[in-house]
Formats: C-alpha cells, structure tokens, sequence
C-alpha cells in the first residue's frame, strides 16, 4: 500500500494544475483547429463542417491582409525602438547619481498602470484639441494633426502607446543584467580614451547580447498580441487603418460571432507565433539561461 | 556637479515627464471645474478654479466600489490559485524522478508558446458548456474568469527554480525523521521558497488586476465589471465629458498605484526572476 502511494505521489501533485491546462489550455487548444473548419454563421447553436472554407475566405478577404500588414508594422515599428531605446534608459539610470531610484520607479509607472487608464490618458493627449496639437502649432507651427482619426496617423500614434508603456519594463530586466557586467572592462576602455558610445558598443551591448535577444523575442510576441490600446484608442479604424489581427479575430469572433473563420484567423496567428517562439525557445537552449 | 551630470539629469527629467505626463495631465483635467475650459490655448496644468466636483460626481454614477471589490476577489483568488496550484506542480518537477517527467515538462513549455489570444474562443466555448458565466450565479461568473488564469507556465517554472535551489541535505533529513513527501513539501520546502512565492504573487496580481480582453468577453452584468471594464465603459457613458472621464481613470489608478509605491523595490529588483512574464 505504502509503495503504491508512494509511486502515485508526483501525480497527485501535478493533479490540480494538469486539469487547469488540459480544460483551459491543452483542450481548447486542439479545439481551435477544428473549429477553424466548422461554420457558425448559420447557427451559433449547431456549428456545421464547413472544410476549408473559413481559410478560403480568411485568405480572400482583404481587411485579413491588411490586418497582417498592420500587425507586422507594429512589430517591426515596436520591436526595436524598445529594445534600443530600454537599453539606452538601463544604462542612464545604472549611474550612481543621486535621486536615481525615484526615476526608474517614475518611468516604471507606465508598467504598473492599466493599460486602460493609459489608452485614455493617450486619447486626451491626442484630442484634436488636445496638449500635443497645442504644442506642435507652437513650437514646430505645425496644423492639427487627427493622430487617431486619421488613417496616416491611427496606426502610429497606437504604436508609440505600446512602447511608452513598455519601455520601463525591458528597462527593468536590463538593469538586473547589467549588474553581471564586469566593471574593470569599463575601466580598461576608459584607458583606452573610448568614449560613452565606443565604451557601451564595445562593452556592454557584447555581454548583453542574451537579454537583448530575450527582450526583442518577447517584445516581439507582445506586439504580435496587441489588442487592449486598439480597442480603447482606436477600435481599429479609422478604416481598419489600426486593425490588427487579435483585434480582428475578437471582432469576428465576439461581435459576429464567427467563431469558425475568427478560430481560422487564430490558427494563422498561431503559426506565426510558433514560428517565432521556436527561435525563443533556441534560443533559451543555447544560452542556458533559466526560463524563470 | 560636473557636464556630464548635468546632462544626465535633464534626460531623465524629460525621460520623467514622458513617463508621468500623461497621468498628469488626465489629474489636471479631472482637477478642472465646469467653468474652465479644459481646451484653454495655451493648456493649463495647474487648474485655475480647483475642483473635486468631478471626483464625487463620477463616483455617484459609476459603482467604483463595486468594481474594486470585484477586482480584489478575482485577482486575490487568482493569486492564491496561483501560488498553491504552481507550487504544488513545480515540487515533483524539481525533486522527484517520475515517469512522464519529461513529457510533463515540455507540455507545460509549450503552453508558453501559445498565447491566450489564439485560443480564447474555444475557451470561451468552454466557459460557456461549463456554464460557468455570470448569467448563471456571482459564483459562477467568477470562476469562469479565475480559473482559465489559475496557473501558467511562467509560475511552475519559476517555483520549480527555487525548489531546485534548496540542499538535498535538508530532503534527507526530513526523511530520516519519518516526514512524509506532502509533510516535506508543506512544512521544508515551503517557508524556504518564500521570496520566490512573493514574486510570484505580485505579478500575478498586477496581471490579473489589469486582465481586460477575458472580463470584457466573459462579463455580461454591470455589476459582476472587473476595474479596466469599468473604466472603459465610462468613454461610452460620459462619451466627451473629458473631466468625468479623467476622474474616473484616476480613482481607477488609486489602488495599484498604492500597491506597487508600497512593494515598488519587488517591481524593479524582483523582475530579475521575473524575466518572462507570460
């Protein structure tokens, strides 16, 4: 008896979280594939088989591509300003100065505060009327610029939302990697003559290639996500012009209830994120660096 | 003070102004009374005719409380969940040999691979054949938005780390003693993973508090609103009125903001293990 026990032990443990996962993530996993061939357009209630269809239409549909499109200009917009410029702001607030602790805590604010409140915050400082108007006619004499309503505009302004929001955050995880840089190496390129730019291009990007890449890899997955500053700023227009392909699955999937072609569109989603957090997980093999 | 100083000082004031400005800037329009025009050229920061009015009228409108509360029961039961369900799954992947482990461990990898937004319709689907929506009961409704979140890959990897930090030593020795295997987990292993329990729960708590895309799916009552559904809505209910709808986000921003000034030096050290955050 005892050995039986004993031999289920591990199990027992593993039990509550493995029915949380299997409920809410391995079974609906498998879900979305077959959902992506079944059609709820006729009836919510009784799904019907539908084939290929849903991906036929997915890939016919051009609001779909533009969605794409979209989503790749946030990524490609996004990604590499947070990972250049958190970088930069790591090493300014790395410096012994003093009051330092109160900056990182105020540009960590963003992080802390719902992104909710901070899309509402943006959609006042972008009014028509808005300060940022204000200040460009003043200072640049610049004319009113619709940042959300205008098509040119809608995308970008949403984007420098997402990296206001995340700068401090990819700031943080810098700075616990820049305590493992060797100091004396700052110290032998200041004999050297090298100045600040030579020092960290020389220094510090080398040894924070690890956390650079780990900070464009999730950066990069978040960006392919983005839904929440959409639908407060935006709700994706003007004229799709800031649809991105979450918001696009939500809108088909919990406004028309097209479960089938939204869980195609997830299914597309889905490949390309695997695709990405294969090299994640690469990555996390060759670095050795613990997941946690 | 030297150039260089100097310099990095005006940075970082700016750096401070782009980070805060905006929350500033929505607390002076919430501070501005009925008569001052909130679209002054040139804007005004300090509020020439300061006000609460808009606090207290935005607060007799919207039930703000509610809201708090409803957020305080799912994200404090999402942390508990959290912290019990990861810390029990991580225990045999640090210190037991089973078999399967290797699977066991993989699958909880690849969930880290798949984010919620692909699969959260078939989840939804699943909510609902669990009849586990606010239609139903309070009960209900809650479960169905704590329990999708109760445990995740980034939890189990992080306890499981910290049980692996702990001597064998110790193990052996509760053993030779006559503990059992949940006596060694609950009574050894548990009170020595305390700061990795900490993380752990706040970040669990900042997540589940500012949860929106799930509640904004699942919820269908107004008073079953978690904190950011709430505060979205009040665009739709005060639609232009720019001063309720700053109040509202900064009576919304009040509690976390709170939280994190008082466990702030866990935010910015403890995100070393907090590397990866989904």
């Amino acid at each position: 008896m005892y050995k039986y026990s004993k031999q289920f032990t591990p199990y027992l443990f593993l039990a509550p979280a493995a029915v949380i996962l299997v409920l809410f993530f391995f079974v609906p996993f498998l879900e979305s594939f077959l959902l992506s061939f079944q059609s709820y357009r006729n009836d919510i209630y009784n799904p019907q088989w539908v084939g290929l269809e849903n991906y036929i239409n997915l890939f016919h549909a051009p609001v779909f591509w533009k969605t794409l499109a979209n989503t790749f200009i946030y990524l490609i917009g996004v990604v590499p300003l947070l990972v250049v410029l958190s970088l930069v702001i790591a090493i300014l607030v790395n410096q012994k100065l003093r009051g330092i602790k109160i900056f990182r805590v105020m540009i960590y604010i963003p992080v802390i505060v719902s992104i909710v409140v901070a899309g509402i915050a943006w959609k006042w400082i972008y009014a028509d009327s808005g300060i940022l108007n204000y200040m460009l006619e003043k200072l640049f004499d610049i004319s009113k610029i619709g940042w959300l309503t205008d098509p040119r505009f809608a995308l970008y302004s949403v984007m420098a939302v997402t990296i206001w929001k995340g700068l401090g955050y990819y700031m943080v995880i810098y700075l616990a990697a820049l305590t493992s840089v060797p100091k004396d190496l700052y110290e032998a390129s200041d004999i050297d003559g090298a100045n600040v730019l030579q020092k960290h291009l020389a220094v510090t990007v080398p040894h924070l290639m690890p956390t650079i890449t780990l900070v464009s890899v999730i950066s990069s997955i978040s960006a392919m996500k983005v839904f929440v500053e959409i639908y407060v700023m935006t709700q994706g227009g003007p004229l799709n012009a800031s649809k991105t392909i979450v918001y696009y699955i939500y809108q088909r999937a919990f406004e028309n209830l097209d479960m089938g072609y939204a869980s195609a569109a997830g299914v597309v989603l889905l490949v390309i994120v695997m695709i990405m957090s294969i090299i994640n997980v690469k990555f996390f093999e060759q670095n050795k660096q613990p997941i946690a | 003070m030297n150039l260089k100083k100097i310099l990095a000082y005006i940075v970082l004031i700016i750096l401070a102004i782009i980070s805060i400005g905006p929350f500033l800037w929505l607390l002076s329009t919430a501070l501005k009374s009925q008569n001052e025009n909130i679209f002054a050229y040139p804007p005004i920061l300090i509020p020439q005719q300061f006000t609460l009015e808009n606090f207290t009228g935005v607060w007799k409108q919207i039930p703000f409380m509610g809201y708090i509360i409803n957020s305080f029961i799912v994200s404090g039961i999402t942390v508990l969940l959290n912290l019990l369900l990861s810390a029990l799954a991580a225990y045999p992947l640090a210190r037991m040999r089973f078999k399967g482990k290797n699977m066991v461990f993989y699958a909880v990898l690849a969930t880290i691979m798949v984010p919620f937004q692909v699969i959260m319709i078939p989840i939804y689907l699943m909510v609902l054949k669990l009849n586990l929506v606010d239609s139903a009961s309070d009960f209900a409704g809650f479960a169905g938005l704590i329990l999708p979140f109760a445990v995740n890959a980034f939890g189990i990897f992080l306890m499981r780390q910290a049980f692996l930090g702990i001597p064998k030593e110790l193990e052996e020795a509760a053993i030779i003693d006559g503990c059992n295997t949940y006596d060694i987990w609950l009574k050894i292993f548990m009170p020595l993973v305390k700061p990795a329990l900490a993380t752990l729960a706040i970040f669990t708590f900042v997540g589940a508090w500012s949860e929106f895309l799930w509640p904004s799916i699942v919820l269908t009552r107004r008073e079953m609103y978690t904190l950011p559904v709430g505060i979205n809505d009040l665009q739709g209910v005060f639609s232009a009125n720019w001063r309720y709808i700053s109040a509202g986000a900064i009576i919304a921003t009040i509690p976390i903001l709170v939280f994190f000034l008082g466990l702030q030096r866990y935010f910015i050290e403890g995100t070393t293990q907090g590397a990866v955050k989904e």
